[in-house]
């Protein structure tokens, strides 16, 4: 499975119609300690762009965006109780939240990780 | 954000660097707001000691003929008792309008040298520096003249470990109690440096301010850190480890509006100076004390997990504006969130529930008494404690 990302530092895993999608290394690394996130509702449907959820650190709050549009299908409720999880697995078990896409189409405009790669070196 | 290029660095610059610190634009200083972590440093600092660079901040000399003149100089805009000031201890005071609004918080401390005489040694704010020292020099008398230590570095050493490490560096400052100052010695391999060292901060924890030479500080600061019960700390934790301390930070929890009363610093505003009641501000100030202040700043917990931010409304009963949170933070020590804010004074009882209104619609919360985590100042000198 590709890993995607965007330039909100979000990443997209494709997995048939369902997208996994969380923040990546380099935002968790800049964000620093993360001690709170609040999740969509599962359900809800998101259109690309839209605010999908909030991570706070101990400085500060950021909105995560959804990177493409699509349902709600589940949230990882584990990181209510552990979300320092995000800082220690932020592509892995640290994800966010799944969405059922609606348009394939709109990963083909993100990046794959060497663009995102590239992309944060010139930050 | 300012442009990186004009922020001024402080002796340790480099050596933050080296370290790894994430420098951020602060006062108009380039800061490390982290090193490993600001979770990890402030723990770190709560259970060994941490090493924090607070040269930013605006290091002064009072300087008159005596230790009178001066200190009636200061008395002049601060509710403090500084002709009572002692050889050798310092104070907490207040720089006031003659509204009784707060100009700045700052240390006062008096040498215990007697050469040292007519000198007061104070540590202004980094954001309020500039401001004080024109807010002075308009009503400083003459003969009293205030000089900028600008060739000074400031490093804090704070935590339950700092009293161990000073001793093995500078025993003699390892025997002051809390808000004790002296000069001293500290050891170096290439030579010792003089420092001016007082047993306090700003943390809640047992610690050490250290007043140094800015071309001895990197040595300094190497020393200390060499030692394995010490970490650099950045300003993120000192944030996080002063809110939990209950202390307010200028800017946030006090300004120009708020008044001593009202910001719970009621102990700066000394037992002579309400009966003589001539400090700026006195007329409101005396009344607040008398009659209690219309809002108070209060510590608040919020229900939730999620961090409750500078800004948000505190609500009453049927959702009635009654404060705003002044600071908010994930407490790590605490565990939870935390925050600190101004409630009208009907609200201000500890145990009060209010409603907090922030960028995710309202949550419960609570008025609860400050220090949020106990402090833990070594109050009766260096030898006497089991701590270390």
């Amino acid at each position: 499975m590709t890993t995607r990302y965007t330039k909100d530092h979000e990443w997209v895993r494709l997995d048939g119609d369902t997208a996994t999608i969380g923040i990546s290394a380099y935002a968790a690394g800049e964000l620093g300690d993360v001690v709170f996130v609040e999740l969509p509702e599962a359900g809800k449907a998101l259109e690309k762009g839209a605010e999908a959820a909030v991570v706070e650190s101990v400085k500060a709050a950021s909105e995560v965006y959804a990177p493409v549009s699509g349902e709600v299908t589940e949230i990882n409720a584990a990181l209510e109780e552990a979300p320092q999880t995000v800082n220690e697995a932020p592509e892995g078990d640290g994800w966010f939240f799944r969405l059922k896409l609606s348009d394939k189409s709109q990963l083909d405009g993100l990046m794959d990780e060497a663009a995102y790669k590239t992309f944060c070196e010139g930050l | 954000m300012a442009d990186p290029s004009e922020l001024k660095h402080t002796p340790l610059f480099d050596l933050h660097r080296e370290l790894g610190g994430r420098m951020v634009p602060f006062a108009g200083y380039a800061m490390p707001v982290q090193f490993e972590g600001i979770i990890a440093e402030h723990g770190w600092t709560r259970e060994k000691a941490g090493l924090f660079d607070v040269s930013h901040m605006g290091q002064r000399f009072l300087l008159g003929p005596d230790h009178e003149t001066a200190a009636k100089a200061l008395e002049a805009v601060t509710p403090g008792n500084l002709c009572g000031l002692k050889p050798g201890r310092q104070r907490y005071t207040l720089l006031l309008l003659d509204n009784g609004g707060i100009v700045d918080d700052f240390m006062v401390a008096r040498s215990p040298d007697p050469d040292d005489e007519g000198s007061l040694f104070l540590v202004f704010n980094a954001a309020r520096k500039d401001i004080d020292d024109a807010y002075l020099a308009e009503r400083l008398p003459e003969g009293v003249t205030l000089a900028a230590a600008e060739d000074r570095a400031l490093l804090a050493l704070q935590g339950p470990a700092a009293h161990e490490v000073m001793a093995r560096h500078c025993p003699q400052a390892a025997e002051l109690s809390f808000m004790g100052v002296r000069s001293a010695a500290f050891a170096l391999p290439q030579g010792a440096v003089d420092i001016h060292v007082s047993r306090s901060g700003y943390t809640g924890e047992d610690g050490f301010e250290i007043s140094v030479p800015a071309e001895r500080a990197e040595a300094v600061a190497r020393a200390l850190l060499a030692e394995e019960a010490v970490r650099p700390v950045g300003l993120g934790a000192r944030d996080s480890l002063r809110l939990e301390a209950g202390l307010p930070l200028y800017g946030h929890d006090i300004d120009e509006t708020t008044s001593p009363v009202e910001a719970g610093l009621a102990f700066a505003v000394a037992k002579a100076r309400r009966e003589s009641a001539d400090f700026p501000g006195a007329e409101r100030i005396l009344a607040e004390l008398a009659e209690g202040p219309s809002r108070q700043r209060v510590g608040l917990r919020p229900a939730g997990r999620a961090p409750v931010r500078e800004g948000a409304q505190i609500l009453g009963e049927s959702d009635a504006l009654i404060g705003a949170v002044t600071s908010g933070s994930f407490a790590p020590t605490v565990g939870a969130p935390i925050a600190m804010g101004y409630v009208d004074r009907a609200y201000a009882e500890p145990g009060t529930k209010v409603q907090l209104a922030g960028r995710r619609g309202s949550e419960p919360a609570e008025i609860v008494a400050m220090p949020f985590v106990p402090h833990r100042y070594r109050r009766s000198g260096g030898k006497q404690s089991g701590a270390a």
